[in-house]
């Protein structure tokens, strides 16, 4: 019985016919039509709505805004992104989403930013507060104070990648797998990249250990040293509050797959589960400038990174000893 | 024919790109094409000889000619074979013909490989240098083939310095060739992976053909991957050619594909779909500078030329 005709194209994927079925036909052709019909129009309504968010931005954040993005030098390719996925198109809301969080949810306030170089530089700092928002503010201050702005790439964790959405959104606001081969191309192209040697262990810790650096990875003062990248060190202070986390529950983040499950009780709290609205402070270093052998002994690179932490470590005191209040 | 011309043996001459590449090399060189496929509109002046490269007379064609270069793009590919044939062919037959090259004192040999040897996995740098492992097969099981074609052909490299070995690995292809990465493209309505749009890198058949040839005519040996113009989202490949696409989750996807292709409905093997969920390109820097390979089709022309074949 042939009722339901499949035609299979020589190498292409399958057309399904019911014509013998339904004398009119619900073919695919009629799928495609509509298909055909439909893209366009969604394009349409979209760049239409493309036009009235630029509008309410401009009117948000003001023309030093739509300044600063013009400001930032891309290298984009023909395909409108640059070799690391950044369209400028998307970027914009990012930026914009950031910069209306940096002023008005965490209120940053940043100091020494004159010192970060024009160049490749790696922005070196303390991760905290449980969801990477310090990666954000740290970039939206060099985006929105530095001279001349910069698009900084943070490094992301790989697995990222294979998360729907959350990959292809990273991508086009041109943040960059944590991979050496990515970083030092990107370095050598003259780019700002922002490392947090602390890594999970870092924006995972549990409030009794506030403000106290974790472990320090060696991979960026290799790639610093082979490079020839100047050392900025960053402090942020306030991002510890944003989250507290009383522990952690190893065994359920493994079943989970997740890297980590902290415990914070503010989730449970109705509103809660938005950070806190804490103050940011964040502090930028003098340049530290390393030489040697990227391929030196383990013991010979930990001391030039800790001569990077403690210095990290002090503007973290430092700033800590300046704040008021964790909110204001 | 100038005093630089040889006599050049090419295998798989009757595909696409081997017929492309016989018309541009038959100009300044003698050529002398195998393939067990008949060639229709074979230039006059071109050789064809019309057997298995297995058979005893493919040693026959390495006795009475003097070969100064073979061009390998023998490499069978279609996934309805058995996979049994095909690792006989491309493997014994590549086995056999590096057998003559050494033998017969060939000077050059260029073999034409691919970047989906390197293969898409979630932690590929953004841009694979050609001393990047060999993983395409971890997960596809019949880029397996031209890996091992590939190794095979490294492993002749080093054993046999005084052959100029030349690996080609250019990112997909596109034009009037068949291949997995085009025939996607030319779908009438294409599926893509909700929330997935990875950057990809295209070729155009012209600039491989081009590569090839200078890959013949100079004395450079080594790895090179081919990369075309720049890396492009693929959801901008989609709409500049005007195809409506459909967005499916990908944990749906997989299984409906894999069924798909066990009832023979479809020539896109699953795990292939790796290749619009992740990036796999590649770095052709010392293409660039040691085979100054420079690609003449600009994005634009390079995405324009999917539409060139038919199926």
């Amino acid at each position: 019985m042939n009722w339901l005709c499949l035609t299979v194209r020589r190498h292409g994927l399958i057309r399904i016919g019911v014509s013998d079925l339904l004398p009119s036909g619900l073919p695919l052709e009629t799928f495609e039509d509509v298909a055909r019909g439909l893209t366009p129009r969604v394009r349409e309504t979209l760049d239409a709505m493309e036009g009235r968010i630029d509008t309410f931005l401009a009117s948000v954040m003001g023309e030093s805004f739509e300044d600063r993005l013009s400001r930032i030098d891309l290298h984009l390719g023909a395909g409108g992104v640059d070799d690391f996925g950044l369209d400028p198109k998307w970027a914009k809301y990012g930026f914009f989403g950031a910069a209306v969080l940096y002023r008005h949810y965490f209120r940053c306030e940043v100091q020494g930013l004159e010192n970060a170089p024009a160049g490749r530089a790696l922005f070196i700092a303390n991760h905290s507060g449980q969801i990477p928002i310090d990666a954000a503010m740290i970039g939206a201050a060099i985006f929105l104070e530095g001279d001349p702005p910069r698009v900084v790439r943070s490094m992301i964790e790989k697995w990222t990648q294979t998360l729907p959405f959350v990959s292809t959104f990273f991508s086009r606001m041109g943040q960059v797998v944590g991979l050496p081969e990515n970083a030092k191309r990107l370095l050598e192209s003259e780019e700002a990249l922002l490392v947090f040697p602390e890594g999970v262990g870092g924006v995972s810790k549990t409030y009794d250990r506030a403000y106290q650096l974790a472990e320090f990875g060696l991979g960026f003062m290799r790639l610093a040293i082979e490079t020839n990248t100047p050392i900025i060190p960053v402090s942020v202070v306030g991002a510890e509050e944003q989250y507290i986390s009383i522990g952690s529950l190893p065994g359920v983040a493994k079943m989970l797959g997740l890297p980590v499950l902290p415990i914070i009780p503010q989730l449970f709290v109705p509103g809660g589960q938005l950070p806190l609205p804490v103050k940011y402070r964040i502090a930028f270093g003098t340049p530290m400038f390393f030489d040697g052998d990227p391929d030196d002994d383990d013991a010979v690179l930990e001391e030039k990174v800790w001569v990077v932490k403690t210095a990290i470590q002090q503007m973290l005191h430092d700033g800590l000893a300046k704040r008021k209040g964790i909110f204001f | 024919m100038g005093a630089s011309a040889k006599t050049v043996l090419v295998t798989g001459i009757c595909g696409r790109l081997g017929q492309l590449v016989v018309r541009q090399l038959h100009r300044s060189h003698r050529v002398i094409g195998v393939d067990r496929r008949p060639f229709d509109r074979l230039p006059a002046d071109v050789v064809h000889h019309e057997v298995d490269l297995r058979k005893k007379k493919i040693r026959d064609v390495f006795r009475t000619e003097k070969i100064d270069a073979v061009v390998h793009l023998g490499v069978m590919h279609d996934p309805r074979k058995s996979s049994a044939d095909h690792h006989s062919w491309n493997v014994a037959g590549f086995a056999k013909l590096l057998g003559y090259v050494a033998e017969f004192g060939v000077k050059k040999l260029v073999m034409l490989s691919s970047a989906n040897v390197y293969g898409p996995h979630p932690n590929n740098p953004q841009f694979l240098t050609e001393d990047a492992p060999l993983l395409g097969g971890a997960s596809f099981s019949d880029i397996r083939d031209l890996i091992e074609l590939d190794h095979l052909a490294q492993g002749f490299f080093w054993k046999h310095p005084e052959v100029n070995t030349v690996i080609l690995r250019p990112v997909h292809i596109v034009g009037t060739v068949r291949n997995a990465a085009s025939n996607f493209l030319r779908l009438p309505v294409v599926p893509t992976l909700l929330g997935f749009d990875p950057l990809v890198q295209l070729v155009h058949e012209n600039d491989v053909v081009r590569a090839l040839i200078s890959a013949v005519e100079s004395d450079v040996r080594g790895i090179f991957n081919l990369a075309g113009p720049e890396p492009i989202p693929l959801s901008r490949i989609l709409s500049r050619l005007g195809k409506p696409t459909i967005p499916v989750p990908h944990t749906f996807a997989q299984p409906l594909l894999r069924r798909l292709w066990n009832m023979r409905l479809t020539s896109f093997p699953p795990p292939e779909m790796d290749h619009i969920r992740y990036i796999c390109m590649v770095d052709d820097a010392r293409a660039r500078s040691e085979l100054h390979f420079q690609p003449a089709h600009d994005l634009a022309s390079t995405i324009e030329a999917v539409n060139w074949g038919r199926w």
